[in-house]
């Protein structure tokens, strides 16, 4: 078993916002991140698939495949766009880095047909990265 | 759904690895230029890794303003611009990296109360790195 990691780059804007929370209960919770005008961030997705070597390529996958998913599937939705504005899942969820990193893997899984994928991290910042492996 | 939350934190401290257990000479020999009775120091990194559900109601795992608190409050305020060797946790250990991990792994454990504490990892220089995930190390 060999792991393969890719990475990506995408910019992004947010904010943090609970219907269901008070206006105070939201600064509370959620601090500068609650300003509706939202900020943004350059994030980094390393997206690590799993696989035997084939022993006639010697790939574990087809980098070329990978790289058209990942611009396909998560580059071009998110990257440059107002998060909570223009893509779907986060009409109804927050975009925290934990439900990026959710979201990326629920949109790359079905769409790798050879590998497997076993870890999408998700860098906000240098600071700051969110790992999700498919747990319930 | 279960996700993985790591922040890195810095700060900078001294120390010098030493054992009374062992003579001058075994000190020398094990430690060599960290045994220097003058001390030396770092800037180490720590990585704080924590894991639970995503919370329906915020997306978070943990929410970070409660996690740098923490961290600031009882890790860096304790550590940065200290001598390691001073400090009680180091009386009758050496402070090494790896006792370092340990330590700031039962403390940042202590004040969770969500979350769960998946690992503590730090870089004393680029070129090393230690990490405890709590399975009883010391």
């Amino acid at each position: 078993m060999v792991y393969l990691t890719r990475k990506a780059e995408f910019s992004a804007a947010h904010y943090y916002h609970n219907p269901e929370f008070t206006p105070a209960e939201n600064q509370r919770v959620f601090g500068k991140c609650n300003n509706p005008n939202g900020h943004g961030h350059n994030y980094t997705l390393e997206v690590t698939v799993k696989g035997a070597v084939d022993p006639k390529s010697g790939f574990v996958v087809d980098l070329k495949q990978l790289k058209d998913v990942m611009s396909r599937e998560v580059l071009d939705v998110l990257d440059h766009r107002f998060l909570n504005k223009e893509v779907p899942e986060f009409f109804t969820k927050i975009p925290t880095t934990e439900n990026l990193a959710i979201v990326i893997w629920q949109r790359l899984a079905p769409k790798l047909n050879a590998a497997q994928l076993h870890r999408v991290r998700v860098y906000e910042t240098p600071e700051l990265f969110v790992d999700f492996y498919g747990e319930a | 759904m279960k996700a993985h939350l790591t922040r890195r934190y810095m700060f900078s401290a001294s120390h010098r690895l030493h054992s009374d257990e062992m003579s001058e000479e075994e000190n020398r020999s094990i430690y060599g230029k960290c045994n220097n009775p003058y001390g030396h120091g770092h800037n180490y990194t720590i990585e704080v890794t924590v894991s639970g559900p995503v919370d329906g109601q915020t997306g978070m795992v943990c929410n970070l303003v409660d996690l740098d608190g923490l961290v600031h409050s009882h890790v860096i305020e304790r550590y940065d611009q200290q001598n390691l060797n001073l400090l009680p946790e180091f009386a009758s250990e050496v402070p090494t990296t790896e006792n370092l991990c340990i330590s700031i792994y039962e403390i940042v454990k202590r004040g969770l109360s969500k979350a769960h504490l998946d690992r503590i990892r730090i870089e004393e220089t680029m070129m090393n790195s230690f990490e405890y995930l709590g399975e009883g190390g010391r």
